[in-house]
């Protein structure tokens, strides 16, 4: 299924590639020229608090929303310069998990798997078949296949959605919020399942999380953003070794630091006409 | 497999009944079969008033439908109305001589052309022409005669 | 002192850039979709599901409303008619108000609110469950794949409904004059027959019912492809699909009438 990557294309080279990138939305500035690389073959986490444009980064690689400036490259070549038809079949090479799975609820489980096969070749129904199974044993799934999608549980959707983007043998995963909300024995298959799919598959992987102790635990490499900017990379440890005060707040989940418990306000006292409640007591 | 069967069932029997509806629409419920227009020949009638006839208007012989008006013109020398009546070609039986005549269906119905047959034994043909007509009665003309002997009676008393 | 008035034409402003925006994006909408019907007529698969939840699941109300219908004509006219003499004319007035008017208005009307509003939220819960943009990501277009079929199965089945809806209607009066009042069956049938015209009555009002099936599902699959993917933002757009729709259907319908039948 995969095409083989062109020769200009070498293999030490990062599969995706984000260049001074800047995105806004409205009179909010998202993105402030920020850079980036996904390396092949690896689970690369994107962290950050709520808010920050996480998801943005996904759609805009996906390329559903255009930035503003700069540019991203897959596998030499430049998403937002593609025609329609060149994007799509880029994004044929992409599998993605939303965050709620956005499994087709008219369908059943085995038909959401053999959706991207049904739209996009021409493969007979028995071959069709073999796929969905292989690739539903692969989440472990196999025996779900006839369920319908409201019966699953939210792990469970997720781990289809995952089945689903394999479908197609993409070169890049990318995960969006996959650990929210779940219990800690759906947290751990999931893990499992990213890092040994990833291995296995020979993919690429994107998370993008704000659970820090799931992404360190299966990320190779680590990029944190805040305030439209990345403002720490590295590896897991590297990450974990960090000094500054930000990285730490968000790495320990202290209430109060560089990000303030108190939403920004005018003082206690003019809110609260302290000045003059003091001087009447007074 | 089997809830699938069932739908494309109920599609096709729901997409039969919509066609089989138009079809007795169309059949059962309009002129369509009764009528089938321009087959048939068109015969020309000269009036001095047609009153409220309109294109389309039915052609009876004694009641029943033989055909509809086809046009309606002034002819430039004779400042009369004439009407092209389309006559359908199984009637071919008007006898040379018929005469027409502009009815009213009801007091307040619409107007037709009621053929009355004559004598000869040559039929009518595409193209000729009916001598022999009647015009439309209009009320406001009969309701001003009506009130005009009553006048003059009054008159002579 | 000038702050009420100033309110006042801030809300006007605000509502005519609203409205002038979601024209805009009702026109987008629309050259987007163009180039993707034709494809969609090439799986006919797909619209043939649609056919099910847009035509057969509305046969329910439309036979039912038709039939009622039919049955009240039956009645009005009838006392209207018997007070002139003329009740043997029941058959076409019930006929031709069906076929001309009543059949496809209602039939457009029910539509709206039994398969527009249905459109609507299925769409908008599709968009807010991100099933839209997954569709996307899998180099899957939404508006082939979802809008285009939807679109052309409520385009075939509204003529189709239309047609169900003045043929049980027209039965509907028959068993209320001729069962109940005692109009004569045969004059109930050949009335109709000498009066109702196929392209004058029959033919048009085929073609208002094709063009009340475009705009509704226009309206249909524009709110519910539009709509804020939020539980509220659905529930306004199906609401907005219901009134729209009726408000469209009734206004062209004027318009169609006056141009068709040029009284």
């Amino acid at each position: 299924m995969m095409p083989p990557p062109s020769a200009a294309v070498q293999h030490d080279q990062p599969l995706i590639e984000i260049k001074n990138l800047s995105f806004r939305r409205g009179s909010r500035l998202i993105f402030d020229d920020i850079s980036l690389t996904i390396p092949r073959g690896k689970i690369t986490g994107i962290m950050g608090p709520s808010g920050t444009g996480k998801t943005t980064l996904l759609k805009l690689i996906g390329g559903q929303l255009r930035p503003d400036s700069g540019e991203i490259w897959m596998d030499g070549q430049n998403v937002h310069a593609l025609s329609r038809s060149a994007l799509f079949a880029l994004r044929q090479r992409m599998g993605m998990l939303f965050q709620h799975g956005a499994l087709l609820t008219d369908l059943s489980v085995f038909e959401n798997v053999a959706f991207p096969l049904r739209e996009h070749t021409r493969l007979p129904e028995s071959m069709i078949r073999d796929l969905v199974l292989m690739k539903l044993n692969a989440v472990g799934l196999r025996g779900a296949r006839d369920l319908q999608t409201a019966e699953l549980s939210g792990g469970m959707a997720r781990r289809v959605a995952f089945a689903r983007a394999l479908a197609l043998d993409p070169s890049l995963v990318m995960f969006d919020e996959p650990f929210t909300g779940q219990d800690p024995i759906t947290l751990g298959v999931l893990v499992r399942l990213i890092r040994d799919l990833n291995a296995a598959l020979n993919l690429t992987s994107m998370v993008v999380s704000h659970d820090v102790a799931e992404t360190l635990s299966i990320a190779d490499h680590l990029y944190v953003l805040a305030d439209a900017r990345v403002i720490a990379s590295g590896t897991p440890q590297e990450i974990q070794a960090e000094t500054s005060p930000w990285v730490r707040q968000f790495m320990q989940g202290s209430a109060d630091g560089p990000v303030p418990f108190q939403y920004p306000a005018a003082s206690l006292q003019d809110d609260f006409y302290l000045s003059t409640s003091l001087e009447h007591s007074a | 497999m089997q809830e699938n069967n069932m739908r494309d069932i109920w599609v096709g029997l729901f997409v039969a009944l919509g066609i089989a509806a138009l079809t007795l629409l169309s059949l059962n419920v309009s002129n369509l079969l009764s009528l089938p227009s321009g087959q048939g020949y068109v015969v020309m009638a000269e009036f001095d008033n047609i009153g409220g006839l309109k294109v389309r208007a039915p052609i009876k012989l004694s009641g029943v439908v033989v055909g509809r008006v086809e046009n309606i013109s002034i002819d430039p020398h004779s400042f009369r109305a004439v009407v092209g009546m389309n006559i359908e070609s199984k009637y071919t039986i008007f006898p040379k001589d018929s005469s027409a005549a502009i009815y009213t269906s009801g007091l307040l119905g619409e107007q037709y052309i009621g053929i009355s047959p004559g004598a000869e034994d040559t039929v009518l043909q595409s193209g000729d022409r009916i001598a022999l007509t009647q015009s439309a009665i209009v009320l406001e003309t009969l309701i001003s005669q009506f009130l005009f002997n009553k006048a003059a009676e009054g008159d002579k008393k | 002192m000038m702050r009420p008035v100033l309110n006042v034409l801030a809300h006007l402003g605000r509502a005519v850039l609203d409205a002038l925006a979601r024209m805009g994006r009702w026109f987008v909408f629309m050259l987007a979709l163009f180039p993707a019907l034709p494809a969609s007529l090439l799986r006919p698969r797909l619209i043939v599901d649609q056919l099910y939840q847009v035509g057969v699941l509305s046969l329910q109300i439309i036979l039912v409303a038709g039939t009622f219908v039919g049955m009240v004509l039956g009645l009005q006219g009838y006392s209207i008619l018997a007070t002139y003499g003329s009740a043997e004319s029941l058959g076409v007035v019930v006929a031709l108000s069906l076929v001309r008017e009543l059949g496809p208005v209602l039939t457009a009307l029910l539509f709206a609110g039994r398969a527009g509003s249905a459109l609507t939220a299925e769409l908008g819960l599709m968009k807010s469950t991100e099933q839209l943009a997954g569709m996307e990501m899998m180099a899957v277009d939404p508006l082939k794949r979802v809008v285009a079929p939807r679109f052309w199965a409520g385009v075939m089945a509204m003529p189709l409904l239309a047609a169900l809806f003045s043929l049980v209607g027209v039965l509907g009066g028959f068993a209320i004059g001729v069962g109940l009042l005692g109009v004569d069956a045969g004059s109930y049938w050949s009335q109709i027959q000498s009066q109702v015209d196929f392209r004058e009555d029959i033919v048009n009002g085929i073609i208002k019912s094709i063009v009340f099936g475009v705009v509704a599902v226009w309206i249909a699959l524009y709110e519910g492809y539009d709509c804020l993917p939020t539980a509220e933002g659905v529930s306004r757009a199906t609401t907005r699909t219901v009134v729209n729709t009726s408000l469209a259907v009734l206004g062209l319908d004027f318009i169609m009438t006056a141009l068709m039948f040029n009284v």
